[in-house]
């Protein structure tokens, strides 16, 4: 098989830079709050193309197409189920023109977000279910001319070995990224350790594995440290969030400037991360200011904890899960039934 | 071991409950529900079975949860173990007049259509003995006040999970203000983007950081809602 468009980026370059936000730029664009972002794959093709040209023009060499929500689960909201296989077929052949169009190899990502679903036994989502929901998605956006999946935002792990399964199954290479959200973990309790260890264990394991969104740049940095303490091979991706939202005179926005986002992806590099991307209210300006600080900042050493937090702010929980085994119930057991 | 077994039948009161207190932490529904039915069985209030075992059983659980030591997945399994005690004894509760914990109309805001982090409130709040109104995704500020109408809730929640849908909120909060009915309820919101400024300057009555301080900000709501006089 021929090598994979990331692959092979991987292969010649040191450190690849990804996109931003979507939802945030969509919403720039006038997308009404409650509208499913994918249906403007259909209805508002041009707005799509934009994004995703955006972001190249601000310097990515990945972006991901408009289908994080574009699973039979999500779109069921909507009553639009019927809909997967066509949008996200649109959300990648609009991504493949205008990576096309780019004149460089640009690298089109399918994206893939969670189902929203809890799996059993605390929820009714099995995974024989969530890998049918995924494959109907992958085989969508490889119609539509996808060069990999982008499994994100994902914080249950079963539920991340399930999209395995479904790329495997449409044949198509991935990469896959957790959200540590929770006093350094995902909210389903997975350390940035954890992830580093079980991503090896699968049989279709991701070509890059990493972390998105979650609670702003510092954090997301912990977890990327975390990652490598873990002692991973595995070329890691870091997609933080520009910020931590703020609420002022009844307006929202993120408080990362494009400075801070700079600041950012500098540390990620040095850190050993080799695809650095921004997450929700990162737009083309943050994404500027990044490719022009990885490109002309020189290397610096590998940031500690205390340079994360001397750089890019402090950090939401003491701990990030990892290291001791604080994490682990210690309630005093009065004894044990059966086994 | 033998030595383990544990016949939940001999044991006393007070060790049954603190049994029962780690048979939720653990989430052993099974032993929840024989455990409720022996202290039923020995004349205990249904109340008191509410309160002392499986509410105080679920605090625990909710404070590790809050502290970072137990994650989504246990609690789950936690308040589906209380909820099969709860099956139990809410006839039992209505037939004998018990007081109420309280109940809860919570939905995710219109436009938004997240919600984990609502359900999770609601497996929660139902965990800790309230009962539970959920109006889904995408609600209305109409939608609302038609379940404020009909279910007579002591609670209002609100989740939101973007930016953009948050202060929808406020359009929430500000119409039953101005239809005087603001502090008929205690109103609660929560969400990843937002934070406890924002709470104050919507004018709701607390921010839920998570499901956790969701059940105990609740419990001290309704606790001072019931010592008001007139309430």
């Amino acid at each position: 098989m021929a090598q994979d468009a990331l692959s092979k980026l991987l292969s010649q370059r040191d450190w690849l830079m990804a996109d931003g936000a979507t939802g945030t730029n969509l919403f720039n664009m006038g997308l009404e709050a409650g509208e499913p972002p994918e249906f403007w794959n259909t209805d508002r093709p041009d707005n799509i193309r934009a994004l995703y040209k955006s972001a190249v023009d601000a310097g990515s060499d990945i972006f991901l197409t408009n289908s994080f929500g574009g699973n039979a689960a999500r779109l069921k909201l909507h009553n639009a189920q019927g809909r997967v296989r066509e949008l996200n077929k649109v959300a990648a052949s609009l991504g493949r023109e205008i990576a096309d169009e780019s004149g460089r190899i640009v690298v089109v990502a399918g994206s893939v977000g969670p189902t929203g679903e809890i799996f059993e036994p605390m929820g009714n989502l099995t995974h024989k279910t969530a890998v049918e929901i995924f494959h109907e998605q992958a085989e969508g956006l490889k119609e539509g001319g996808a060069d990999i999946l982008w499994v994100e935002t994902m914080s249950a792990f079963e539920e991340y070995a399930a999209a395995a399964e479904a790329a495997q199954l449409a044949g198509m290479p991935w990469c896959g990224t957790m959200s540590f959200d929770t006093a350094g973990r995902t909210m389903m309790g997975i350390t940035s350790a954890a992830l580093a260890g079980m991503v090896e264990n699968l049989a279709n394991p991701p070509i890059a594995f990493g972390a998105n969104c979650g609670v702003g740049a510092s954090d997301l940095m912990r977890t990327v440290l975390g990652f490598e303490t873990a002692g991973t091979a595995r070329p890691i991706i870091a997609k933080g969030n520009a910020g931590i939202p703020k609420y002022h005179n009844g307006h929202i926005h993120y408080d990362g400037t494009p400075d801070l986002m700079a600041e950012y992806a500098v540390l990620a590099r040095d850190a050993g991360v080799r695809i650095i991307g921004g997450c929700c209210g990162t737009m083309p300006n943050h994404l500027r200011a990044m490719r022009q600080a990885l490109e002309t900042r020189p290397k610096g050493p590998r940031p500690t904890v205390d340079d994360i937090k001397a750089a890019l702010g402090g950090f939401s929980s003491a701990s990030d899960g990892t290291g001791d085994t604080s994490g682990d119930p210690k309630r005093e057991r009065r004894g044990r039934r059966g086994q | 071991m033998a030595d383990d077994e544990i016949i939940l039948s001999e044991l006393s009161d007070d060790e049954l409950v603190l049994q029962m207190h780690d048979d939720l932490y653990d989430g052993l529904r099974e032993e929840i529900e024989e455990a409720v039915n022996i202290l039923i069985e020995r004349g205990w209030a249904p109340y008191d079975a509410l309160t002392k075992a499986l509410v105080a059983g679920m605090t625990i659980v909710g404070a590790d949860f809050r502290d970072g030591i137990l994650f989504v997945p246990e609690v789950l399994l936690a308040a589906n173990a209380m909820k099969g005690g709860m099956a139990i004894l809410k006839p039992l509760l209505i037939a004998t007049g018990a007081p109420r914990m309280g109940k809860m109309v919570i939905g995710t805001v219109k436009g938004d259509i997240h919600d984990i982090g609502k359900n999770l409130v609601g497996m929660m709040m139902e965990g800790a003995g309230f009962e539970v109104k959920d109006l889904g995704i995408n609600n209305s500020v109409e939608k609302y006040l038609a379940a404020l109408e009909s279910e007579q809730p002591d609670i209002l929640g609100m989740s939101a999970l973007l930016t953009t849908t948050m202060p929808y909120m406020k359009v929430v909060i500000d119409t039953l203000k101005e239809k005087g009915m603001r502090d008929d309820y205690i109103v609660l919101v929560g969400g990843a983007p937002l934070n406890e400024e924002f709470s104050r300057a919507i004018g709701a009555d607390a921010y839920c950081r998570d499901a956790a301080v969701a059940v105990e900000t609740a419990k001290q709501f309704v606790a001072r809602k019931h010592n008001r006089p007139n309430a």
